[in-house]
């Protein structure tokens, strides 16, 4: 693999063609802030918080540094006076419409907004980042919940707004999320529980963690093993991996 | 039909229906656009028939239904062949004249001839009429000689001579050099050299290849694209097939949106012809090249338009767009090198083939070449499709196409490029149109949708009308575009309805950047500027509406209120009887009063007064005065002396 060397905020560094400029940047430890980006995921580019500019040809344009793909020889500017100004925009919007998250209040206090100027429009949990759908499309393959509705009517939800049997409340949207706002988990869990002494597959069984048969606990699932087991065990499947990102200390925000 | 199976065999069967057709034999044809359908050109062509089997001229006369002619404003068109003669907004009750005294004897029905509004002359032929003179018509031309049901109408026009030299005398590497000379650009609104597209898509890494035509064609007033494929499905067809085999592509797309129903019914009808005759499918005539059409359609998302977008709908997913740091021609649909192209831009090359790239190159501005299809609507005389050699004037447009503001009000702004694009002044009515020129002025050439507004347009209300269509079109996967429109269009409103403040516009102003330079795709990049554009031309009005909560147009509700002028009314009880909220009293020789808090501002009133009264009166960032007292209302008569 040919290496190219990109300038970013006037350090050189060295990078693999098809690196992202987050990579690049998140190797040489140098900060840029994302909300709708984990590694979990395929980036989405949808937060366009991570927002810098890059010249290329001696032409300056704003791209986002988690899907723009380092090809030739580029300067990358984390932090001029326009990439400040248009995140700050971004945060300032992101708060009309969330102004309870805690994590866009920390971003509007990092970069200056004491007073929001803009009106609350909503007021939201969801930053509608897309982790959640991504994680359920790309890891657990199964698309249990998507956006729905266009514009500014876009949520997350399950097809017709009903909880269905995709769903299996494996929990891997709550650890992703970075505000808080998907709880499915716990309500899918309570209705599993509740559905006793008929065949079923519990999340486990669905996300082929373990075997097909008939529970050997007759899902009574505070007596699973394989739960229990899994305490001690985190790393194995996705989901378990994600948890185990989440506990220490989750990566929303490249340190 | 036998599917051909060499250029000579095209040639030779072009020839024999040439041959069997006879260019003296009356023909009635009727333009069945899906503009001329709403004005029941269908129950008109029933009528013809009916009228022809009557008259037992079935034998002498033909009839044919025809694409949409361009005319719009004046439908439904009916051009009698061979004379030409075109007669407009007919009537059912007119066929039998036509047919007893144009068809069989060869007189004019003069009334139903086109009268120019201004001199008043009549005109005989389509080419006489105004709207058609000042146009060069070299995509669109055909639509009127053609059946868009029928092959062989296109290929008595030379159609598919393009795809057969290609094919034979060129080879893909002379194809592209050919459009890139030509200097092509893409007519779907970013201008892209098409050549340039085409070769970046031949020389991208893989096997498998997509041509895909654009046709989801959604900006409100723009409707050239679903013309073109409702009337001459081929034209594009034959681009598209031109274009696969310069690239390398087998397998095409054809993009259209469900809502163009007449358009996805010929274009089906279009390729099963095509396949029939061996201009598709393997070995296309006789040479080897093997090429299908898929049709899919859209389901309803102007966001689809975008080129990612539509990729994603392709794919079979929700029309959202992706990041296009790798260009679509390298990584596009599958992740395969996919080459989009707007209808016109596919249906432009079987011109530049037949004619080469010089013709082409002699047409046009420096660096915009060729004609351009505009759908010019609004406060326009004549509403309908254009078609001008670019860098053609917007007052010659305006003005020598369009005939001009109806009931001789003021020119005010034009609004160019669909909702992403901006409002021109009239100051700048003069500027040339192409791609640069209008990216200059802030605007954007679009699709070429082309919106004229008059005097009586408010300028804000027209940005806030065009955000609030953003908003809902908006597929809100990036912040930018979903919460900046949003917020855009928030504050635009509260300065419609007289809340703006000091700081609104430079507010606005801050927004619209960053929406302009963060946004995920082309629909948010430019969903600023009719904000920005308007705000640069029309400042002093947002400051009348901040200010002095005017609106100097009159439009908002909110901003203006309804007054009679006690001194002019007559009395006449027309506006209190047509009032719906019940807001006028008054009463036979009372002057007639509007309670304000009654008013719902619907302007009936205004528009019933009659003309010598004119006794309401608008207004707008002043108070209203007040109602004259009751005793003061009644309305003395002069005594009439007797002799």
């Amino acid at each position: 693999m040919k290496e190219i060397s990109v300038e970013i905020d006037g350090r050189e560094l060295k990078a693999q063609r098809g690196m992202t400029v987050l990579e690049v940047a998140k190797e040489a430890g140098i900060k840029i802030p994302t909300l709708c980006f984990h590694k979990a995921v395929s980036p989405l580019g949808a937060c366009r918080l991570c927002t810098v500019e890059v010249i290329r040809n001696g032409r300056s344009r704003l791209v986002t540094a988690c899907t723009y793909p380092v090809e030739q020889a580029i300067v990358v500017k984390t932090d001029s006076a326009k990439v400040k100004k248009t995140r700050k925009m971004l945060i300032e919007l992101l708060l009309a419409r969330c102004p309870d998250v805690k994590i866009i209040q920390q971003l509007a206090r990092d970069y200056g907004i004491e007073k929001p100027r803009l009106k609350k429009i909503k007021d939201e949990d969801c930053i509608l980042c897309g982790l959640c759908t991504q994680v359920c499309q790309q890891r657990m393959g199964v698309s249990a919940i998507n956006f729905v509705g266009r514009g500014v009517n876009r949520k997350v939800d399950f097809p017709f707004g009903r909880m269905w049997d995709e769903c299996v409340a494996c929990g891997a949207c709550t650890y992703v999320c970075p505000t808080g706002h998907i709880q499915n988990e716990t309500h899918r869990v309570a209705q599993l529980k509740r559905q006793l002494g008929i065949h079923r597959k519990c999340r486990y069984m669905l996300m082929g963690a373990v075997s097909n048969k008939l529970c050997p606990n007759n899902y009574e699932c505070w007596r699973c093993e394989y739960e229990q087991r899994t305490e001690y065990r985190l790393g194995e499947h996705p989901v378990l991996a994600l948890k185990l990102a989440q506990r220490q200390g989750g990566q929303y925000m490249i340190k | 039909m036998a599917r051909l199976k060499s250029s000579a065999e095209l040639e030779a069967f072009r020839e024999a229906i040439v041959n069997q057709r006879d260019t003296d034999r009356p023909c009635v044809t009727i333009c069945s656009g899906t503009g001329c359908r709403a004005y029941a050109s269908e129950t008109l062509s029933t009528a013809f028939e009916e009228e022809i089997k009557k008259q037992g001229l079935e034998d002498k006369v033909d009839l044919k239904t025809t694409g949409c002619h361009g005319f719009c404003e004046k439908g439904p068109l009916v051009v009698i062949l061979p004379g030409e003669i075109c007669y407009v907004q007919v009537k059912p009750k007119d066929v039998a004249q036509i047919i007893s005294q144009t068809v069989v004897e060869n007189k004019i029905v003069d009334h139903l001839l086109y009268t120019d509004p201004v001199t008043g002359e009549k005109a005989v032929h389509e080419s006489e009429i105004p709207f058609y003179k000042n146009q060069t018509r070299l995509v669109f031309g055909n639509n009127s000689k053609i059946d868009p049901k029928s092959i062989d109408d296109y290929i008595v026009l030379g159609g598919y001579s393009a795809l057969s030299k290609a094919l034979f005398q060129m080879t893909p590497e002379e194809i592209i050099q050919e459009v890139k000379d030509s200097g092509l650009r893409g007519r779907g609104g970013g201008g892209f050299p098409a050549g340039r597209k085409w070769q970046e898509c031949r020389h991208a890494p893989g096997d498998i290849k997509y041509v895909i035509v654009n046709a989801d064609e959604g900006d409100p007033g723009a409707y050239m694209d679903r013309s073109l494929l409702e009337g001459n499905p081929h034209s594009v067809l034959e681009g598209l097939i031109i274009g696969a085999y310069a690239i390398g592509s087998h397998v095409g797309y054809i993009y259209v949106r469900e809502e163009y129903p007449l358009a996805v019914e010929n274009v089906f009808i279009a390729i099963r012809q095509a396949e029939d005759y061996g201009l598709l499918g393997k070995g296309i005539l006789g040479s080897g090249f093997d090429f299908t059409v898929k049709v899919h359609r859209g389901a309803g998302a102007f966001v689809s338009g975008e080129s990612s977008a539509l990729m994603t709908a392709l794919e079979g997913r929700v029309g959202e767009p992706r990041p296009k740091y790798i260009h679509t021609v390298i990584s596009g649909v599958w992740d395969r090198p996919s080459n989009l192209n707007n209808v016109e831009t596919w249906a432009n090359v079987p011109l530049i083939i037949n004619n080469g790239a010089d013709w082409y190159a002699s047409i046009g501005t420096e660096r915009s070449k060729g004609t351009k299809m505009f759908s010019l609507v609004g406060k326009v005389n004549n509403t309908g499709l254009v078609e001008v050699p670019m860098g053609t004037s917007l007052r010659d447009i305006i003005y020598n196409i369009g005939g001009g503001i109806p009931e001789g009000k003021k020119f005010k702004a034009v609004q160019t490029g669909g909702p992403s694009g901006g409002c021109i002044p009239e100051s700048l009515i003069d500027s040339p149109v192409d791609f640069d020129e209008l990216s200059k002025l802030g605007s954007m050439m679009g699709s070429g949708g082309m919106i004229v507004m008059d005097e009586d347009t408010c300028m804000v209300d027209t940005a806030r009308y065009f955000l609030d269509f953003l908003t809902d079109e908006s597929c809100g996967k990036c912040t930018p575009c979903r919460e900046g429109i949003d917020q855009m269009l928030t504050v635009l409103t509260n300065i419609t309805e007289g809340e703006g403040q000091e700081g609104d516009i430079e507010l606005l102003e801050e927004i619209a950047g960053v929406t302009r330079d963060a946004s995920l795709c082309a629909l948010g990049q430019t969903a600023a500027n009719p904000v920005l554009s308007t705000i640069r031309y029309f400042r002093e009005e947002y400051e009348a509406h901040i200010r002095e909560k005017r609106c100097p147009a009159g439009v908002c509700k909110a901003l203006i209120s309804y007054y009679i002028q006690p001194d002019r009314c007559k009395a006449c009880l027309i506006c209190l009887r047509n009032c719906p909220s019940g807001a006028i009293t008054g009463g036979k020789k009372q002057i007639h009063v509007i309670d304000q808090g009654k008013c719902i501002k619907c302007g009936i009133c205004f528009d019933v007064c009659p003309k010598h009264f004119s006794a309401i009166e608008k207004i707008s960032g002043r108070p209203v005065p007040p109602p004259p007292p009751l005793e003061a209302r009644a309305i003395r008569e002069k005594k009439r002396r007797r002799k």
